[in-house]
């Protein structure tokens, strides 16, 4: 699955802002991104399993907060730091 | 693998100039850019909203190099080095869109390792909402008998612990359940500052590594003689005019906690509502605060004890008036030091600007080196780095615009 991850955590991604991972849901998803990319998934998630409130996780295009989204091998995920600040 | 992550570029550093931001009495010390340095005798870990810096200064103290920025962008809270192998260094950082998490180098930050389990919190039972570490605020080295322990205080309210050098942290629940306890009991005395319900001033007794103290923002000063298994409140005498009730049993709002090195027993405070000063074994805290001139009053953020002389501190007040302005009083920046313990004060401003000079010193950014004479050092809420090597008598601009400076700490290279 192609997931597209912002500038924000290309530290962790080695600079990439396109990367793989594998998941048939969010939360799956995200695990196997912390496994390639160590400390990645704390960033964006909370210890209490929420998207961190400026963090932005679009599947197929469209905004989710639920990490039990289901996924479909094929699907874009986009990780981006939303809009704050101005 | 945990990350590794480089300190940041040269890129921002060369826009900045070696000039103070405005017209000020000081002259700018001599600041280098770059990463040559004699000797260094002192090293300044400054963390900003953007960032942190490390400044170097030479064997006198004169001349000063700041380095690159660490985590450029990053609001870092706290970057401590630690005194038991002189090698570690941690740096609490969290950004706008990322959660907070904790690095640490062991090369003096030319590369960072992040922590593989940052403070947090438990997950909570599904169906109920759990807390979430907004930052980690302070950072404390362990006894020195316990080299890797690190003690960690959170906004919200928490305590954590490391036994492995910062790798991972460990939720402080009795802790936890102790505030948890007081709020339910006192809803309005365990509260939260604009920048949240801040645990800081994580104390450690030299004399025995499970006597501590932790303050609270807001929610006062605590006691545990076992390591965090039993907590007390410790604030008679202290007062919080901020409440109803002035006085209560906890509630207070201590900024700045420090135990004198000379003498752990002296602990000195600086508190929303005054200057205070506890002789242990009492446990009523002194308003040695009442001694500064009344039109400077005793408000402020940080608060510093010297090395060797029990008796000698320094604070940095502000305006506490009216609306708060929690600017220097007056515009006219100082730090008043005390050599009786708090009964009598001198005003020491030489080289700070004598007018317009509206900047205030946030409470972990006044710090002392361990030299003689001591060194004194504060970063300003306006982005400077001021040094005083003569105890404060005379201060010197060694950095300019920096962003807006949370802490300072003094390490030994």
């Amino acid at each position: 699955m192609n997931v597209r991850v912002s500038s924000h955590l290309h530290s962790y991604t080695q600079g990439k802002s396109a990367v793989d991972a594998e998941g048939s849901t969010l939360a799956e998803l995200m695990a196997d991104l912390d496994r390639r990319f160590p400390g990645l998934r704390f960033r964006v998630i909370d210890e209490q399993d929420r998207i961190r409130p400026h963090i932005n996780v679009f599947v197929r295009h469209t905004l989710v907060r639920d990490l039990g989204c289901p996924l479909s091998p094929g699907d874009d995920v986009f990780i981006l730091g939303a809009l704050s600040g101005g | 693998m945990p990350t590794k992550t480089k300190a940041a570029t040269k890129t921002s550093l060369k826009k900045k100039s070696a000039k103070p931001a405005r017209k000020s009495a000081a002259r700018p010390a001599a600041v280098r850019r770059g990463p040559s340095a004699r000797t260094t005798l002192v090293e300044l870990y400054v963390c900003s909203i953007k960032g942190a810096f490390i400044i170097k200064g030479d064997n006198a103290r004169r001349a000063w190099t700041i380095g690159e920025p660490h985590f450029l962008g990053s609001e870092t809270n706290h970057l401590v080095r630690d005194p038991r192998d002189q090698k570690t260094m941690l740096l609490a950082a969290r950004t706008g869109h990322l959660g907070p998490t904790v690095f640490r180098s062991k090369d003096s930050g030319r590369t960072w390792l992040e922590a593989r389990q940052p403070p947090a919190f438990p997950k909570a039972p599904d169906g109920q909402t759990g807390p979430v570490v907004n930052r980690t605020f302070f950072l404390a080295p362990g006894h020195a008998s316990q080299p890797g322990v690190w003690w960690a205080g959170t906004v919200p309210h928490a305590l954590f612990r490391s036994e492995d050098g910062g790798a991972t942290w460990e939720h402080q629940e009795k802790f936890s359940r102790y505030v948890a306890q007081l709020k339910e009991q006192n809803p309005a005395n365990i509260g939260e500052t604009p920048g949240g319900a801040i645990t800081h001033s994580v104390l450690i007794d030299p004399r025995d590594a499970a006597h501590m103290y932790v303050s609270l923002s807001t929610g006062g000063f605590f006691e545990t003689p076992d390591t965090g298994r039993n907590w007390r409140p410790m604030n008679g005498g202290s007062l919080a005019c901020f409440l109803p009730n002035t006085s209560p049993e906890y509630g207070q709002d201590p900024h700045c906690v420090v135990l004198s090195p000379a003498n752990p027993d002296r602990i000195y405070q600086q508190n929303h509502c005054g200057v205070y000063r506890l002789d242990r074994p009492g446990t009523q805290w002194d308003r040695i605060g009442r001694n500064l001139p009344a039109a400077v009053g005793d408000i402020g953020f940080p608060i510093a004890a010297h090395p060797r002389e029990q008796d000698v501190l320094w604070v940095f007040p502000m305006d506490g008036t009216s609306v708060w302005p929690r600017t220097s009083p007056g515009g006219k920046p100082a730090v008043f030091c005390s050599r009786n313990g708090g009964t009598s004060w001198v005003r020491q401003a030489r080289g700070f600007p004598e007018s317009n000079g509206w900047f205030t010193v946030f409470r972990q950014a006044m710090k002392c080196d361990a030299h003689d004479p001591v060194g004194l050092y504060l970063g300003t809420t306006a982005g400077e780095v001021w040094a005083s090597r003569d105890e404060g008598t005379s201060w010197r601009l060694i950095a300019s615009h920096l962003p807006r400076i949370l802490s300072l700490e003094v390490g030994v290279p």
